[in-house]
């Protein structure tokens, strides 16, 4: 033993000494009593009576070089919609999968939990990095490609933003806010501004929209407008601090906060300037009749949603509960969020757990003592622009349409969620 | 020194090939072959279309010999599971209004280009961009022939597929004028 080593060893003995003396007045215990069951080693003992000894676990190559979560946390993301087309698919494909809303904490998801959604089933690109460029070409001074070297080399962001999937709509039959809301997501993103490039490259005045384009298979491909690229669009290598994960878009994304998710184009390797909107696949897809409805499926509204309580979730009995949930804008940052314990009679400010950031995931908390009657619990999201989240009701008066069960808000739906609470403590879909 | 520096810089962007960012001097220039390889994305002029051209009986066969008849079915009727792909035939009468109609992207697309476009990225699944320009064209012509949009002799090139005039017309909503801090829909839903 080295000589620097000698005083943290005698320090080490007088802590056992001091524990094994602690073992023994809480019970008498000796140190071969608390040894672990499953027979490893420990060069501490424990001063834990037997009752409160936990199992090891075993270190190993895998656990010491990327870790992993306990074993008793379950939560799992599920295709969506329910009883939609199972990912993966008996080819090994990926469809749309939905975040285990009610278990998240915080607000960012992790990347493991991050939702998934692709432009038409499809298997997950195997990009090899170093091989990898993003080509920017069209109505610019100067086209140019950069390798992800090259991308990383330039000044960078680290921005939360959320991605939400148009799909994510609630209805009547979904039972939990995994199958209501799932399909939203917050990660720290950290990359290039787009702006940067464009500037590098040299935008004509003739510049007015781009397409920005994946590496997938089916090459997605979507048109937005260029004050996007120029504002606040990130071209991202890194999520949640590490690279980005395959199926969100190895190694490089786009990311146009608070656009519909299909804008935030996966295995991006070409953004060509252009003059006009470009009606790719993508856009075709996103086709709609009225420029209201268009101008609604576009940038996300103001939208929230309580997590807990939440469907198929059980209050053991009256008492005191935390409302807990997510808000967030494509608008910007979320401004208020008011949560309403009666049915929508009252409307109650809520709290942030964090400064809301701009689009991006906002947790909020309301206090709540349930006196055990039945009632429906819902909260309502305000941004900084003023935009409200509005009732479906108020959507379909907007439209001159009547508000039938099955009522499909257009555009991508923002409209407020109600949770039931019933006498016994059962938490189901309000819509239902 | 201050000249013999510019004169480095000017032998710089005098070479596309080593040619870098302005400000930062990272990345470089692609060259006009890489750029047509890489540029797939086919505008509503048309303007990036390849030689090439079909009809909509050259269509009929490449649309057999590609396989497409697998998954989207006899005549674009639609394909039987697992695969499923969506039919690109409408059923309904050509009397029943455009948004009433099935959306099938030969039927609803307001440009022929997009419908070009989606056919060379994106088919057929799992060979995607292994067709000819000329089958594309033929395989365009015979999708919107199928939907009654264009005659079965008519031949579509360059020229012709970009002035196709689509039964939606100028049916359909444009995305509004996007700026920093926009409300989505001003007013909405009060």
């Amino acid at each position: 033993m080295g000589s620097k080593e000698t005083p943290m060893g005698s320090k080490r003995t007088s802590r056992r000494e001091l524990l094994r003396s602690g073992a023994a007045l809480a019970g008498g215990l000796t140190t071969g009593a608390v040894a672990p069951a499953l027979g490893q080693t420990h060069d501490h003992a424990s001063g834990q009576t037997p009752a409160q000894v936990n199992p090891m676990i075993m270190g190993s190559k895998e656990l010491i070089e990327y870790g992993q979560r306990s074993h008793y946390v379950t939560s799992v993301r599920i295709p969506h919609p329910m009883g939609g087309r199972p990912s993966p698919d008996a080819f090994g494909k990926v469809f749309h999968v939905a975040s285990p809303l009610q278990d998240s904490v915080g607000v960012i998801t992790p990347s493991s939990l991050h939702y998934v959604a692709t432009t038409r089933g499809s298997y997950m690109p195997d990009i090899d990095p170093r091989q990898h460029t993003l080509m920017i070409h069209g109505l610019v001074d100067r086209p140019l490609t950069f390798t992800m070297e090259d991308l990383k080399r330039l000044p960078s962001v680290t921005r939360l933003h959320f991605i939400e999937c148009a799909g994510n709509r609630h209805n009547a039959r979904q039972r939990t806010v995994q199958e209501t809301h799932g399909m939203t997501s917050c990660a720290e993103w950290t990359g290039v501004p787009l702006s940067t490039l464009l500037k590098e490259c040299g935008l004509k005045s003739s510049a007015t929209w781009f397409v920005a384009e994946g590496a997938e298979e089916v090459k997605g491909a979507s048109s937005m407008p260029i004050a996007k690229a120029m504002d606040d669009c990130i071209i991202a290598y890194g999520m949640n601090g590490e690279a980005v994960r395959p199926q969100n878009g190895f190694p490089l994304r786009l990311i146009p906060p608070g656009f519909e998710g299909i804008f935030h184009t996966k295995y991006l390797r070409r953004i060509k300037i252009v003059d006009r909107y470009y009606m790719n696949y993508n856009d075709f897809g996103h086709l709609d009749k009225d420029t209201e409805e268009a101008a609604l499926g576009f940038q996300i509204g103001p939208k929230s949603v309580i997590t807990h309580p939440s469907g198929t979730q059980q209050l053991p009995g009256r008492g005191f509960y935390e409302i807990r949930g997510l808000a967030w804008s494509g608008g910007g940052a979320v401004k208020t969020v008011e949560v309403s314990v009666d049915g929508g009679k009252k409307w109650n400010i809520a709290q942030f757990t964090s400064t809301p950031q701009r689009m991006a995931h906002a947790r909020f908390t309301f206090p709540w003592n349930w006196d055990g009657t039945e009632t429906e619990i819902l909260s309502r999201a305000t941004d900084e622009t003023g935009q409200v989240q509005p009732l479906r009701e108020q959507i379909a008066q907007w439209w001159n349409v009547p508000l039938e069960r099955n009522y499909r808000v257009p555009g991508l739906d923002n409209s407020i969620m109600p949770w039931k609470i019933a006498k016994d403590g059962s938490v189901t879909n309000g819509l239902s | 020194m201050g000249s013999l520096r510019l004169l480095t810089i000017m032998l710089l962007l005098g070479s596309p090939a080593f040619a870098q960012s302005p400000t930062y001097g990272v990345g470089r220039t692609p060259t006009e072959e890489e750029i047509r390889a890489l540029d797939i994305s086919i505008g509503p002029t048309g303007e990036e279309l390849p030689p090439g051209r079909g009809t909509a009986k050259e269509g009929a066969e490449v649309y057999q010999q590609q396989g497409c008849i697998a998954c989207h079915g006899e005549a674009g009727i639609g394909g039987p599971a697992p695969v499923g792909a969506p039919a690109l035939k409408s059923e309904k009468g050509q009397d029943v209004p455009i948004w009433q109609r099935e959306r099938i992207l030969p039927l609803r697309a307001p440009f022929a280009t997009t419908v070009w476009d989606f056919i060379h990225r994106g088919m057929p699944l799992g060979r995607e961009g292994t067709l000819t320009a000329d089958e594309v064209y033929a395989l365009t012509a015979y999708l919107l022939f199928l939907n009654k949009v264009i005659p079965e002799d008519e031949v579509l090139d360059k020229e012709s597929l970009p002035k196709v005039k689509m039964p939606i017309g100028d049916h359909y909503g444009r995305l509004p004028d996007w700026k920093p801090g926009t409300r989505r829909l001003e007013g909405y839903p009060y």
